[in-house]
């Protein structure tokens, strides 16, 4: 299970511990620019995951057998990982769930849904992602309240003065995104809940896009909820957080009900198991923890300074580079941005690009990014999306701008 | 993967049938119609037939879409102007068959259609290039929900 800590080194080694980044795509090393959509796995977590399933896996919290003692300190162990990687308070705070989808799903039905009363709002903003706008659309629907959407700007960026007119007496939770995937925008987040935290809204924060680039301290952020996926952050696919502040969480109603979530089960009346555990029913995704865990541990080994720092870097290398290219048009530029840079070539239609592209070797994301009001906002149905992560370099981004010169050689 | 086989996938007459699509726009006239919807890239197309003791007289389309997708339909539409009901859905299934990868043989009046040929290698984009068949199917059978490529 576990893997020596290997030492602190430079960025440039850090591409080495990927092995899928080790690969030709037609004919040309592989050049992975699609990080926003799934982060590639270093060898640790590959390794991890294998190993539990080789040696340790059984069931959680049943069984007395080693086997599933194994099991279950690896699972309560990564969610002790998780809550120090974005420092909640208590382990009480860490619901663990197959993704950030999942998570706000679960807040939209056991936070807002019992509370919401004819009247009453949401908030949100232009730039969400679908996961951070169809939940809320669903639960104000089954309780005919209003959805408020916050605008954003040419650049990108979520008009603060616009989104704070929304908020009013009757918002029961305002939700935005900490990063966008679509435009790379840094959202004032802090500023945010502070605004919000006097009128009473509760905050939720999509942080798919904001823990695999940036450190995040709920406590800092003080936000009541944070929610954010593994396979962003370098684990594996079908696991997520939700990170929620105890007071709220233990007012709640289970979301699912099940096993594990139970204390007690008779036909006259069921008793629910204590926080996180009533938020999990079923067994869950055990083995995708452990890898969630060991993407933590990788993260943690070089520091999230770091990579900021040095993703920051690499960023604004490729936005200069890009903004060389004849033809090109950007969408979103904002001022603070991570990781992201979303483009247009000429009138070339963004997946005839991608497939150019992709006979380059280079791997973008096209289309529209599962944010189609951003796409409407600026008039488009879609874009050419470069996203960065620590293992990228600058070939990686000299790579994609000749990429894009051959696809205007052919498109003439 | 040479530039020769991309420049295949995105030879001329595809190039020019996007940029200048043949039987553009809507048809006032017409007597069947259906939309065709590829989700995962967003193309999105409405076909128009004005249909007349079972030949297709008249076409067109509106929409909006990649290269392929628009080409294709361009093309197709440029195919079965003139043809029966029976011969259009006959090219539907040879088209279909051949872009899947199928051994069915595009002869008159589809030869033009293999110039797309080169998406067979992309299952993606196979999607692309038989949106606009799929489309003309629903319309031809009356079909009410959207066409998709799903």
């Amino acid at each position: 299970m576990s893997t020596a800590p290997a030492p602190l080194r430079d960025a440039a080694d850090w591409r080495a511990d990927f092995p899928a980044l080790r690969q030709s795509v037609h004919g040309r090393p592989l050049v992975y620019l699609d990080s926003a959509a799934s982060a590639q796995q270093p060898g640790a977590v590959i390794d991890a995951v294998a190993s539990y399933q080789r040696e340790d896996h059984a069931n959680v919290h049943r069984g007395v057998h080693t086997l599933s003692h194994r099991a279950t300190e690896a699972y309560e162990g990564a969610r002790d990982k998780l809550r120090d990687f974005v420092n909640a308070s208590s382990r009480s705070e860490i619901v663990l769930t197959k993704g950030t989808t999942e998570a706000i799903n679960l807040v939209a039905q056991s936070y807002c849904r019992p509370r919401l009363q004819p009247g009453d709002n949401i908030v949100i903003t232009h730039l969400e992602h679908h996961a951070n706008i169809v939940p809320w659309q669903l639960v104000c629907e089954q309780t005919g309240t209003e959805l408020k959407i916050a605008p954003i700007n040419d650049r990108g960026e979520v008009e603060v003065d616009g989104l704070y007119g929304l908020i009013d007496e009757k918002t029961v939770l305002v939700g935005i995104a900490h990063v966008s995937n679509a435009l790379g925008t840094v959202n004032p987040v802090e500023d945010i809940v502070a605004y919000c935290r006097d009128r009473e809204a509760a905050v939720l924060i999509d942080g798919a896009q904001g823990v695999p680039h940036l450190p995040v301290d709920v406590q800092t952020i003080d936000c009541d909820f944070y929610t954010f996926s593994g396979h962003k952050m370098f684990g594996p696919t079908g696991t997520g957080v939700l990170y929620g502040r105890e007071a709220l969480l233990d007012a709640m109603p289970p979301w699912q009900g099940g096993g594990d979530m139970i204390l007690e089960v008779t036909f006259d009346k069921t008793t629910y198991n204590e926080l996180p555990y009533k938020f999990e029913a079923g067994t869950p995704n055990i083995s995708g923890a452990v890898g969630f865990a060991a993407a933590v541990d990788y993260l943690q080994r070089i520091g999230m300074r770091q990579i900021a720092d040095y993703e920051h870097e690499l960023h604004d290398y490729m936005v200069s580079r890009l903004r060389g290219v004849d033809g090109i048009r950007f969408i979103g530029e904002a001022t603070r941005k991570a990781s992201v840079q979303s483009f247009l070539l000429d009138d070339i239609h963004s997946h005839d690009l991608g497939t150019i592209l992709d006979h380059q070797g280079v791997a973008v994301r096209t289309g529209h990014h599962c944010a189609m009001p951003v796409m409407q906002r600026f008039g488009v149905s879609g874009t050419c999306r470069a996203s960065l992560a620590l293992y990228n370099n600058r070939d990686d981004v000299d790579r994609l701008v000749a990429a894009l010169e051959k696809a205007r050689e052919i498109f003439g | 993967m040479s530039d020769a086989e991309l420049r295949d996938l995105y030879r001329e007459m595809i190039l020019d049938h996007s940029r200048k699509p043949r039987h553009f726009g809507r048809l006032p006239d017409a007597t069947h119609k259906a939309d065709g919807i590829n989700p995962l890239c967003g193309d999105k197309l409405r076909l128009y037939l004005k249909i007349e003791d079972g030949t297709i007289e008249s076409l067109s389309f509106e929409g909006t879409g990649c290269a392929i997708s628009v080409a294709s339909a361009s093309l197709m539409t440029d195919a079965i102007e003139g043809l029966t009901v029976e011969s259009a859905e006959s090219c539907f299934d040879s088209v279909t068959d051949r872009l899947t990868g199928g051994s069915s043989h595009l002869g008159a009046p589809l030869e033009k259609l293999a110039a797309l040929e080169g998406v067979r290698d992309y299952p993606s984009r196979v999607k692309c290039a038989t949106l606009a068949w799929h489309a003309l199917h629903a319309a031809l059978t009356e079909d009410p929900h959207p066409a998709t490529t799903e």
